[in-house]
């Protein structure tokens, strides 16, 4: 239909079209990441501090400049014209080449960090000798690959943060927000676990925001022999990591909802919101999307348990006259756990669950009773039925490394910027689940004032069809809702607010549009 | 198995088969001569600026319609025959049906301008003008300006999409500022400010006298009531829409503006029912307008013939008036009555409120004598439908609407609140003492 030429977003017409200045904008960033990768065909910079602060701010400053052109001469307001011309942001040639070359970095990343000039037992070559500077003043040592991929992930969120902000400045929760992810990208991800190393280099890198089972890695044998053997400061963390799972996170997710995690803490969800925010449209919102959104999912809940379980399970030992914690009481304790969950949820919200939720839950419920049984009625040096070992290692290589990276953050550009959150994020699954029964948030539809435009819909990034339940005058109580609030602020109506509220009314399956008389009102809900 | 037809596939249409369907197993069939689905025709310029593809504005997924049995027709029904209870859908078949329901909608206004129907001269009401619009303004380079003329809701819809491909746009109003026919002047006069902010080119207190063509019959220029010619590649008429009847006008079934209907939605002719913009009540209801081409009426009325067409007849009675809208940046919202200055009802006083750096504003009317609450509007500010509906239904005075106004607020969380500096404006104006309370969940939620 549209006559619009999309082939390339850089020519063309407006609003697809960029200014002159934002296509010098473009090639500046573009520059900064030229030098780094220069850098990884061995090009042996003089003074490698010089060149990575160069290159740094050009990538920093070009993202500045670009937003500058974008917004700075218009009034404040939802800003999205051509977002489905631009070819970088409607699955075009950009969006393609973008995604591929991302996924490309994603790879040699996980898989071949040598290419990135990562030498053991030696000094470091390419990529990771340019970072070697930074990391050595941060934390006295030298660089890693994943030192080089933090220091850009959060380059990345600050500069897009910016861009976010400038892009949003009419809207308060939106500017709130960034500053909040910006801050724990930066502090807690970046700077304090660096120089927590510097100060005890016993301490596991420990990135205090990211709770289990997002750091699925967290109970390792290794990670908790070092907490242990660092003294109480150590211990403190351990303990800190344990009670953010049972206590901290279901308290602040009981108030606000999981926003307070997945949009304004969440390393992850920082990415998605700042980087990937042109891409937030791409998120698919067919009905079969949210059906298999949820069996994955949950499915990697249950991963991530019995993983977990498992890793911990296999190096406890069976003498309680050692230590309390033995294999035995460790499973019972799970089984415990779980139970308890279960029968919180059959008892007080069974009515909320719909129908195929409750069946996944009965199913997964009993597939883990059943491998605890089984482990007690073989009494094998396994733990359930599998390897331990093998469980971590397949876990971290489907979930942690292809999933939530080459995935999740590759393919931004073409399934958009929430995928690892919404298909893959066991941590999001697991707040997910109380926010849908036991919070106070939920996204308020406003009486009758839904006109059906689409744009929630078409703007969520979680492909949660919001319009369905606006146009209904249902509130939106959804699991997987991050409270991002892109919702509320593109509604030209006014008629979606995140609020945290009383239990009572929060999930109205009514058809209530007010503006009609209320005898009719009475009628239509008569189920 | 009786035979439900809808003419029309607009949210009033859709709306009556989606309450029929829950209500019944009766056969639904919808014709619509526009598109193949159901579309939400207020987000149609959202379209045009690259916000939403047209799969987008869908409310529902194409399988929708099969797996509710409602059936879609493509066609243009050229002829009502109520005697043997037939349609007649142009160069295609004949349909019989049990129950006819009309939800026709509306079409653009054009008042015999001479060259009106010139190329490059468009309204902007159906998905067919949001494809004309691709071909008379893609972008700058074809379109060098565009002139629209009347100053409604549509009209500036289609300047701020315009602006979006950056055309420069010219834009005549006939009123001596934009929409003073509805809104108070304070609030006109602020959407002035805010429409020549956006680089539009108003033009109050002008009307069209003449669009001028070219060589080749497009259009090349516009002659103004001042006198004045401004040269252009495309006019946008959007002086109101009018109800899109005129197939019905041999059909023995009773036409004013609109299809005449009684209380109950039904027609002259029994089984033959009508709803949505093309229906004209024959009594008023409240202050309402005898036509109301609205998004929300068009979904209450599809409700209530759903009733009627299930057995169970139900009269039309919509509740408190509400109405939205979205000027360029600024969101606009209505509950109950607040009139122009000029149409003000002599009972009617009104309070008005103005930010003074944002472009935030709100009018709020009540009863001179009783002091009883009207009606409000508000600009920049989102308030709570079932609140206001309360007040309304309990006959709230304008000081309980000042003094809790914190409960009706719905802009997002950390947003700028203005209810301490409202309040401090209206004890200044009426000498009163109210003090805003703080937001409580109990007075929120104690509803019905």
């Amino acid at each position: 239909m549209s006559t619009l030429d999309k082939s390339m977003a850089l020519t063309g017409q407006p609003p697809a079209a960029l200014s002159r200045f934002q296509k010098l904008a473009v090639i500046l960033g573009l520059s900064g990441l030229f030098i780094v990768l220069l850098a990884g065909f061995n090009v042996d910079f003089p003074n490698k501090g010089i060149w990575l602060i160069i290159s740094l701010a050009a990538i920093f400053i070009g993202v500045f400049w670009f937003t500058k052109e974008a917004y700075a001469q218009k009034l404040k307001g939802i800003k999205n014209d051509g977002v489905w011309f631009k070819s970088i942001s409607s699955k075009g040639l950009w969006a393609w080449i973008t995604g591929i070359t991302l996924t490309g970095f994603y790879i040699v990343l996980y898989f071949f960090p040598e290419y990135l000039g990562l030498v053991k037992n030696g000094s470091n070559t390419g990529i990771i000798a340019l970072f070697d500077p930074l990391s050595r003043l941060l934390s006295g040592n030298p660089a890693s690959q994943w030192f080089v991929y933090g220091s850009l992930y959060t380059v990345a969120i600050l500069a897009f943060g910016i861009k976010f902000i400038w892009k949003y400045r009419h809207n308060r929760y939106e500017m709130i927000r960034t500053i909040s992810v910006m801050f724990f990208q930066t502090a807690f991800a970046f700077i304090i676990p660096e120089i927590m190393a510097r100060l005890n280099g016993k301490l596991p890198y420990y990135d205090l925001k990211n709770v289990w089972p997002l750091n699925y890695y967290n109970f390792e044998r290794y990670r908790i022999n070092a907490f242990i053997d660092s003294g109480d400061i150590g211990m403190a963390m351990l303990i800190f990591g344990i009670l953010s799972v049972f206590v901290i996170s279901p308290f602040l997710t009981y108030i606000y909802g999981k926003r307070w995690y997945c949009s304004w803490v969440c390393g992850c969800g920082g990415l998605a919101e700042t980087a990937g925010d042109s891409f937030r449209q791409l998120s698919d919102k067919r009905l079969s999307a949210w059906k298999v959104e949820r069996w994955v999912v949950h499915s990697v809940v249950v991963f991530v348990t019995l993983m977990t379980t498992a890793v911990i399970y296999s190096y406890l030992g069976n003498d309680t006259s050692k230590y309390w914690l033995t294999k035995n009481t460790f499973l019972i304790g799970v089984a415990l756990i779980l139970t308890f969950v279960f029968v919180l949820v059959m008892v007080f919200k069974r009515e909320q669950f719909q129908k195929d939720a409750l069946y996944g839950a009965i199913g997964y419920f009993t597939i883990i009773m059943a491998l605890v049984g089984f482990h007690y009625f073989s009494g094998d040096g396994n733990v359930f039925l599998f390897k331990s070992e093998t469980l971590r290692k397949s876990y971290g290589f489907l979930i942690g490394s292809i999933f939530s990276g080459v995935i999740g953050t590759g393919f931004y550009p073409i399934f958009g910027n929430r995928v690892w959150c919404r298909f893959g994020c066991p941590m999001a699954a697991i707040l997910g689940f109380q926010q849908r029964l036991f919070s106070r948030f939920r996204i308020t539809t406003n009486g009758g004032q839904c006109i059906s435009c689409g744009n929630c819909s078409t703007y969520c990034e979680m492909g949660i069809d919001v319009r369905a339940y606006a146009q209904k005058g249902e509130n939106i109580v959804r699991s997987s809702c991050v409270g991002c609030g892109i919702c509320s602020a593109v509604c030209p109506r006014g008629v979606l607010k995140l609020e945290n509220g009383p239990l009572k009314g929060r999930i109205d399956g009514n058809e209530v549009l007010l503006g009609n008389d209320v005898d009719l009102m009475t009628l239509v809900n008569e189920k | 198995m009786e035979n439900i037809v809808i003419i029309g596939n607009g949210v009033a249409g859709v709306t009556a088969a989606r309450h029929i369907r829950k209500n019944s197993n009766k056969r639904i069939i919808i014709i619509s001569a526009e598109t193949d689905h159901f579309f939400s025709r207020t987000a149609l310029m959202y379209v045009y600026m690259g916000h939403m593809k047209f799969d987008h504005i869908k409310p529902y997924e194409d399988w929708f319609w099969e797996k509710n049995r409602i059936e879609l027709l493509r066609g243009y029904v050229s002829k009502v025959d109520h005697q043997k209870k037939e349609l007649q859908i142009e160069d295609a078949r004949i349909l019989k049906y049990d129950k006819l329901i009309l939800a026709t909608g509306s079409k653009p206004n054009k008042f015999g301008w001479p060259g009106q129907d010139l190329h490059g001269v468009q309204g902007l009401y159906s998905k067919q003008d949001l494809d004309l619009l691709e071909i008379n303004a893609p972008n700058r380079e074809v379109c060098k300006r565009a002139v629209i003329v009347g100053g409604g809701l549509i009209g500036i819809e289609l300047a701020e999409m315009l602006r979006s491909r950056d055309i420069p746009v010219t834009f005549l109003v006939r009123e001596n500022s934009f929409w003073d026919i509805v809104l108070p002047d304070g609030e006109s006069k602020m959407l002035n400010e805010h429409i020549l902010e956006h680089h539009i080119d108003l033009r109050l207190e002008t009307n069209l006298t003449e669009i001028l063509a070219d060589e080749s019959g497009r259009v090349k220029a516009v002659i103004t009531d001042k006198g004045e010619t401004i040269e252009c590649q495309m006019v946008g008429l959007t002086p109101g829409v009018s109800p899109n009847v005129s197939f019905l006008n041999d059909s023995g079934i009773e036409l004013g503006r609109g299809i005449k209907v009684n209380r109950f939605l039904e027609t002259n002719i029994k089984d033959i029912y009508a709803i949505g913009d093309c229906a004209e009540q024959n009594e008023p209801i409240g202050n309402r307008r005898p036509i109301e081409a609205v998004w929300y009426t068009g979904r209450m009325m599809g409700e209530t013939v759903a009733q009627t067409i299930c057995g169970n007849r139900t009269k039309y009675k919509p509740g408190h008036w509400f109405n939205s809208a979205k000027f360029l940046d600024i969101e606009y919202q209505t509950y109950g009555w607040v009139f122009s200055t000029n149409g003000r009802k002599e009972y009617e006083e009104h309070f008005h409120w103005r930010n003074s750096t944002e472009k935030i504003c709100l009018t709020i009317a009540f009863h001179k004598e009783t002091r009883k609450f009207l009606g409000i509007n508000t600009f920049g500010i989102r308030l709570r439908h079932e609140i206001f509906d309360k007040w309304l239904n309990e006959g709230r005075d304008v000081m309980h609407v000042i003094k809790y106004l914190k409960d009706a607020n719905f802009d997002p969380e950390f947003y700028a609140a203005y209810e301490n500096e409202i309040a401090d404006k209206f004890n200044l104006e009426y000498g009163s003492d109210i003090k805003p309370e703080k937001k409580n969940w109990k007075r929120i939620f104690a509803i019905g």
